[in-house]
């Protein structure tokens, strides 16, 4: 047994040269990762030298099991995914699908999702600014974003049944109609909100602290950030006006009036501000939404039959067309269009993207889902050179990372 | 449509290289051969303006047959901010050889996508800076994407028996009994 005294000291041996070099691993358990996410550094002193992000932690292998489950079935994987923003994935499957198998969505379903989807945004950036200000220091925005954050989990719950594994949108709908009671709820919502943004504002604008640590950190160029591949508002911080609501509509969304927040500096300053403005963006999305959602089903005509009211209604019609017809698991028939697409949304935490090869079954050949995350946390290690340990909390939060849809 | 103007320029300077034209729901795919790849990806991003790399990914072509269609792919999604048009490029990988120019220089960001495509499908990305496992772990057996690979095996991860037998050698650890030997 070795007892030490304050004089002595153990030696250990180091390479010469690196006498001042300190090996850190952080996480994967580290509560500022957000998530399983482990980051192995190299430090010298407290200046981070190399960072090397370690994932697949939480690896379920989404994409082989998609091949081996049927289109509809697939829809309860993606929740999986982003899941503080269910419904944004949910939406951005359906809208790949539809479009890979030719399915007509009614214009009430196409707004409806275009309603969960901006509910998700808010909900989503809710949480992100939420944790990072707790990561930074600020402990109380944590709890005012929380309390607008579950009213929108009590309507998710109200309109689905879940708050946040929500499975709602079908192959060529929504699962199910709103009722009065949601609406008048969600208008209470979007009456109230705004001033709740300028709370957290006034919490955190004139805060000296929240200013020294946002402005000038993680810093990324707009060439920079093209070249990290960066999407959503870590992209839009850095000035690239690029938001594929307006590049590539999709549910509708050419129909709506709504500005996308640009940056310019592209510091975790600048994202926090892009990230404040599309809240107030989405809120004047949905009160659109509010105003103008049309009357109609939910579900479309030529969609496969898979909500369980109408397959019961129509139990014992039995010419029921190919394509419209559940598709089995056991037979593998012709049922559609053989062929390859990518569709990509724009979730709130960039661009998640869907791509397709359909050889004619009931199941996908090949999906491969490109989720805005995993490209992020590989341009940790870029963006965080040479920064402080410190800054490398705050360059995790404002990349705005879920490792569930990282791993996949 | 401005997709198929930029495949035909294209297939005027890779003459050789591009196999294919395909279009199916408004979207342009060119099949190509792996081994200009990385200058079509360069002229691409330079002469196209197609700045933004969407998506990159291995797909095992084992059950389908098609015209120039081998074992393996790797498909790369091109868009362009400023012009807005998007393109896709599909390079076919014999299986005798499953190995591909990396366009890590190109773009950063395909760094962990061709990572990940290495990982799950077992295609070698040449000139890559750290071609490693990144969803899997390090020490684990075969390519899970490829489509011979059962979604089901019929054994364990090799690495778990190892992890069990630590955990029951850890439960065991006497507490008292290493203060008892001290005294």
């Amino acid at each position: 047994m070795i007892t030490l005294t304050d004089t002595q000291t153990i030696d250990v041996p180091v390479q010469s040269g690196e006498e001042d070099r300190y090996h850190l691993k952080m996480g994967p358990q580290h509560p500022a990762t957000h998530g399983v996410l482990r980051v192995d550094l190299d430090l010298d002193g407290e200046t981070i030298l190399t960072c090397d992000p370690k994932v697949g932690y939480l690896h379920r292998g989404f994409e082989k099991l998609a091949e081996h489950r049927t289109y509809a079935q697939n829809i309860v994987l993606t929740d999986r995914l982003d899941y503080i923003a269910a419904m944004s994935n949910n939406v951005g499957y359906c809208e790949a699908v539809e479009r890979l198998l030719a399915i007509e969505v009614p214009e009430r379903a196409r707004m409806l999702r275009v309603m969960v989807c901006e509910m998700s945004r808010i909900s989503s950036h809710l949480l992100w600014l939420a944790t990072h200000a707790l990561d930074i220091g600020a402990m109380t925005v944590f709890l005012y974003c929380f309390r607008e954050r579950e009213v929108l989990l009590e309507l998710f719950a109200e309109l689905c049944g879940a708050r946040l594994t929500t499975t709602y949108t079908r192959l060529g709908g929504v699962r199910q109609d709103v009722t009065r009671s949601i609406m008048k709820k969600l208008d209470k919502f979007v009456e109230d909100f705004p001033a709740c943004i300028e709370e957290y504002e006034t919490l955190i604008d004139t805060n000296r602290i929240w200013l020294k640590r946002t402005i000038g950190i993680g810093q990324v160029s707009a060439e920079k950030a093209l070249d990290l591949c960066l999407t959503g508002a870590s992209l839009r911080g850095s000035g690239v006006d690029y938001d594929i609501r307006k590049h590539m509509p999709y549910a509708g969304y050419e129909k709506f009036e709504f500005d996308i927040p640009v940056g310019e500096t592209g510091d975790t300053y600048a994202r926090y501000r892009c990230r404040m403005e599309e809240l107030r963006q989405s809120n004047f999305i949905l009160r659109q939404c509010i105003d103008m959602l049309p009357p109609g089903p939910v579900l479309g005509k030529d969609a496969p039959d898979l909500v369980m009211p109408i397959r019961a209604a129509n139990k014992l019609e039995v010419d029921v067309p190919a394509k419209n017809a559940l598709i089995t698991l056991i037979e593998d028939r012709d049922v559609f269009m053989e062929g390859d697409i990518y569709v990509a949304t724009e979730v709130p935490k960039g661009e998640l993207g869907f791509y397709f090869i359909s050889d004619g079954m009931g199941r996908p050949y090949r999906m491969h889902i490109r989720s805005p995350s995993f490209i992020h946390i590989g341009a940790l290690s870029t963006m965080a050179q040479g920064a402080m340990i410190a800054d490398l909390i705050a360059i995790i939060g404002t990349l705005d990372v879920v490792l569930g849809e990282c791993d996949r | 449509m401005e997709q198929l103007g930029i495949a035909e320029q294209l297939r005027e300077k890779f003459p050789g290289s591009i196999l294919e034209i395909i279009t199916h729901r408004g979207q342009v795919t060119l099949l190509v051969d792996r081994k200009d790849i990385f200058a079509i990806c360069q002229v691409l991003k330079t002469d196209h303006q197609m700045n933004h790399l969407n998506c990159l990914c291995g797909v095992d072509n084992l059950k389908r047959t098609a015209a120039h269609l081998e074992r393996f792919e790797v498909v790369y999604q091109f868009y362009s901010i400023d012009n807005r048009t998007s393109l896709r490029i599909k390079a076919q990988i014999p299986e005798s050889d499953p190995s591909i120019d990396s366009i890590t220089s190109l773009w950063t960001g395909a760094n962990w996508l061709e990572r990940e495509t290495y990982d799950l499908l077992g295609i070698v990305f040449n000139n890559h800076p750290k071609l490693e496992r990144i969803l899997t772990a390090e020490d684990w057996e075969g390519y899970p994407l490829r489509k011979d690979y059962a979604l089901r095996g019929d054994k364990e991860w090799k690495g778990l028996e190892e992890l069990r037998e630590k955990a029951i050698r850890l439960r065991q650890y006497d507490f008292y009994g290493a203060q008892t030997e001290q005294e």
